[in-house]
């Protein structure tokens, strides 16, 4: 291997050759890169299940897509299917059904819905009995093998790895809301120790139903802004009041730079480096010192051999709940400091919302997108400027720059703290 | 054969509680004894379905009240043996090495609650709009406490506020694989110098209706209240008997542990793990030679231990067993199926196997047949190699290699 395919730590240069995506607003790059720059919003009225009753009632579901029954694990998986064909296809590697290296996949913790849970507590009737004696009676008298593959965490990962061939035992993984971001890390680990000469990262998360819509807006996390529903999501702004769920998925083909370069592939982007940093102060809220998130920044900056005011462009977490925001800012501030100051950071969430596992998936391919056509997608629904986060958030319209390096963050609850580094040419 | 490298990803803390016996010494005590020990089974709670419960175990040696209140007993377990592995390795409490470590835990899902499921259900039989019942029974039953528990990453979370385990926090998902990927990358972090010191491990807890229901719809459960050991549970329906249990391993790069003068149990030496499908033989068998040549090809002429990871459902289980047999056809193969003792307990399952099996190694023993049946042959000698297969109720199989290091 030359010096030139090295990183500034003496490792091999990782890239990425090969990028698809799904939101709520397309399938596809090119839909959705139109839509984002465009200032345009996917969040809409849930039509998928009744909303009667609920503090929430609007979401950023993939809708479009008309020959997929209403399932978690079955969407999870279509999506993950779309975006990885893309992915996949751009990057020219391997053939059909043979790729060649393992795959990170990011999933939803997804179960059986309540329609099938009740689908079994009717046939369990006859045994006469109450509650699960009555699920288990429904569960012995048919046959619901399709139940079990559907509830199994590793599923929606068995049936990518079998369509495309990837090498190995897959890693189906869930760091919550970092999840995707943390799919990318495990690939550029594992090209960086040579297991591998390529990989596919995956986020996919097609998990919005009833009970989980339910059980954020009990952990007072989403926005209650219903109409206009595309209003909702305000990252940044001073009326910020939560983030509002979605779907998605974002696949990346990972290589070494030898690697991509011996096969003649075009290079979309170098995945300089990633910084993790996991909280131990709570569940749900960071350190209020901020300094997990502010160490995985670092570390970031590290990895990746970059100056604060080499950064060009953040690709901001960037939720719209008020705690995030604020935490946010106090990280980039604290690491990127003056720099910050003259480095747009926008949210794409303003108008996708938030899909969970597959975010931090999604939102490296934006930031790639980004990149590549010198245009900065917008924080939109900025209006109200919150004093206490100063921001240049590219407010409302997208905008036109040379974006060289961006960051892109990611924060879970149970203290995940992520953060990716990509550039537009090998160093 | 072995050459040893500071690179080595050496085992230094062992964190087992299972429905055997609680902390990795009793565990070798038991299974190395004349008389064959028996876990406890409820055989009543959930059925048909027979599980095994965790011996009574006092989570507040390892987990302050106001924190368990904030879990689920699954999280309780795994962090309590999570707890237990650290001080063992003499970690606890060591900031300077805890906020560098990396925790992977291979980790499933949130417990439901089955009163609040089973009220909804009954509530949904009579309701005249059902999604309506479903969505006000919801937004007035479910606890926020609960939805935090559910998500998979939140033992891994509760391990890092509970013992400060704070360099990287990574959860693994998808049933018996989850332990083997998650003990592969940690042992390849560690080659490549990506991290000095890991946790790994996983948890279960065998008492969920939410759990045995996914496993009844799949047929893989054992019914009625005779648990036989696992190698006899082929025939008819199921097998699969689920046990409590938490496992975790302090790995470690061999330099690391050596500047701390920190007692090395074992050597993890490889985790050869893949998927695929099991109607296609041919590709089957390719997948378990490979498992099979590795080991050989570490474990030289020299015989070797077997602790299998076998669930007891009855698919797996005869796939599993033709690999064995044809490994025992060719050499000394001492082989002990771990779920007649300690029941399964899905993504924790490799890593308790892993544990059982560092410990006999450090001891210089290997534990009497779980089965009397023949098919566990008493060992003439301790062997320095032990293999660890994870091949899954359903999908994925492993093998990990676990050598002898003094």
């Amino acid at each position: 291997m030359s010096d030139a395919n090295l990183d500034h730590k003496g490792r091999p240069v990782i890239v990425v050759t090969g990028v698809g995506v799904v939101t709520s607003l397309g399938a596809g790059r090119q839909d959705n890169w139109a839509a984002l720059t465009a200032g345009k919003s996917g969040i809409h009225q849930i039509t998928r299940f009744p909303t009667e009753g609920l503090r929430t009632t609007i979401g950023g579901t993939v809708d479009f897509l008309k020959d997929v029954p209403i399932s978690a694990p079955l969407l999870t998986e279509r999506f993950a299917v779309l975006a990885v064909e893309e992915a996949v296809a751009q990057a020219k590697i391997g053939s059909a059904g043979n790729f060649p290296g393992p795959l990170f996949m990011a999933v939803p913790p997804v179960e059986v819905d309540w329609p099938q849970r009740f689908e079994l507590y009717e046939a369990g009737k006859a045994g006469g009995g109450t509650g699960y004696a009555r699920l288990f009676a429904g569960a012995r008298s048919g046959d619901y093998r399709r139940y079990h593959e559907l509830s199994t965490f590793g599923w929606p990962a068995e049936r990518i790895a079998e369509k495309f061939g990837t090498r190995g035992g897959p890693v189906s993984l869930s760091t919550a809301c970092a999840s995707g971001a943390s799919a990318i890390q495990l690939g550029l680990e594992a090209l960086r120790r040579g297991d591998c000469a390529a990989a596919l990262c995956v986020g996919s998360d097609g998990s919005v139903h009833a009970e989980a819509v339910i059980r954020f807006s009990l952990l007072s996390a989403l926005s209650t802004s219903n109409n206009p529903p595309e209003a909702a999501a305000k990252p940044f702004s001073a009326d910020r009041d939560g983030f509002v769920v979605a779907e998605g998925a974002g696949a990346l083909v990972l290589e070494t730079l030898d690697h991509a370069r011996a096969r003649g592939a075009e290079i979309l982007a170098v995945l300089r480096g990633c910084g993790e940093r996991a909280d131990d102060f709570h569940r749900t809220r960071s350190k209020p010192d901020g300094s997990s998130i502010i160490g995985a920044i670092e570390r970031a900056m590290d990895d990746a051999g970059l100056a604060p005011d080499e950064i060009d462009y953040v690709n901001a977490h960037g939720t719209g709940t008020p705690e995030n925001d604020k935490m946010e800012y106090l990280g980039l501030s604290t690491v990127l400091g003056d720099a910050l100051t003259s480095i747009p950071v926008s949210s794409n969430k303003s108008m996708i919302g938030h899909s969970l596992t597959a975010a931090g998936a999604v939102e490296a391919v934006f930031s790639i997108l980004t990149m590549r056509t010198g245009r900065i997608p917008p924080t939109i629904n900025y209006n109200v400027p919150d004093p206490a986060i100063p921001l240049d958030v590219v407010p409302n319209v997208a905008r036109d720059a040379s974006v060289a390096t961006v960051m892109s963050n990611s924060f879970g609850f149970g203290g995940q703290n992520l953060c990716l580094v990509l550039a537009a040419e090998p160093a | 054969m072995a050459t040893r490298s500071p690179r080595d990803a050496v085992i230094t803390g062992i964190g087992l509680i299972s429905p055997l016996a609680e902390g990795v010494a009793d565990h070798v005590r038991l299974l190395t004894g004349e008389a064959l020990p028996q876990p406890g089974i409820d055989a009543e709670s959930f059925a048909p379905y027979p599980f095994h419960p965790l011996v009574e175990v006092d989570l507040s040696l390892q987990i302050p009240k106001r924190d368990q209140r904030q879990m689920e007993t699954w999280q309780r377990y795994g962090t309590y043996a999570a707890g237990l592995a650290l001080a063992d390795a003499g970690l606890a409490g060591n900031e300077a090495v805890l906020s560098e470590a990396g925790l992977i835990v291979a980790a499933g899902g949130g417990e439901r609650d089955p009163e609040v499921d089973g009220a909804i259900l009954e509530g949904m039989a009579n309701a005249g709009d059902r999604d309506a019942f479903l969505n006000e029974r919801l937004m007035s039953d479910l606890r926020p406490t609960l939805f935090l528990a559910q998500l998979t990453n939140l033992l891994a979370g509760n391990i890092s506020i509970v013992h400060h385990v704070t360099g990287s926090s990574r959860s693994f998902m998808g049933e018996e694989l989850a332990g083997a990927m998650a003990l592969q990358t940690a042992m390849r972090q560690i080659g490549a110098g990506q991290g000095d010191v890991f946790l790994v491990g996983g948890a279960y807890s065998a008492g969920r209706p939410d759990m045995l229901l996914y496993f009844a719809c799949g047929d893989y459960l054992l019914e009625g209240s005779e648990v036989p050991p696992v190698w006899q549970r082929g025939g008819g329906r199921g097998g699969l008997v689920c046990g409590s249990m938490g496992a975790f391993l302090v790995i470690e790069a061999r330099e690391h542990a050596q500047k701390r003068g920190a007692r090395i149990y074992a050597r993890l030496e490889d985790v050869v793990a893949d998927r695929g499908s099991r109607e296609d033989a041919s590709a089957l068998r390719a997948r378990a030679a490979r498992q099979t040549a590795r080991l050989e090809e570490l474990a030289g002429d020299a015989p070797i231990g077997l602790l299998s990871g076998a669930s007891g459902a009855a698919g797996a289980l005869a796939l599993e067993r033709a690999m064995i047999d044809e490994l025992s056809a060719r050499r000394e193969v001492y082989v002990r199926g771990c779920a007649t003792m300690i029941g399964h307990g899905l993504e924790a399952q490799v890593p308790a196997c892993v544990a059982l099996a560092a410990a006999a190694l450090k001891e210089k023993t290997f534990y009497r047949p779980f089965d009397e049946s023949g098919f566990e042959k008493p060992a003439v000698t301790a062997p320095d190699r032990i293999a660890v297969t994870g091949w899954g109720h359903w999908r994925g199989e492993s093998l990990a290699v676990i050598a002898a290091d003094d």
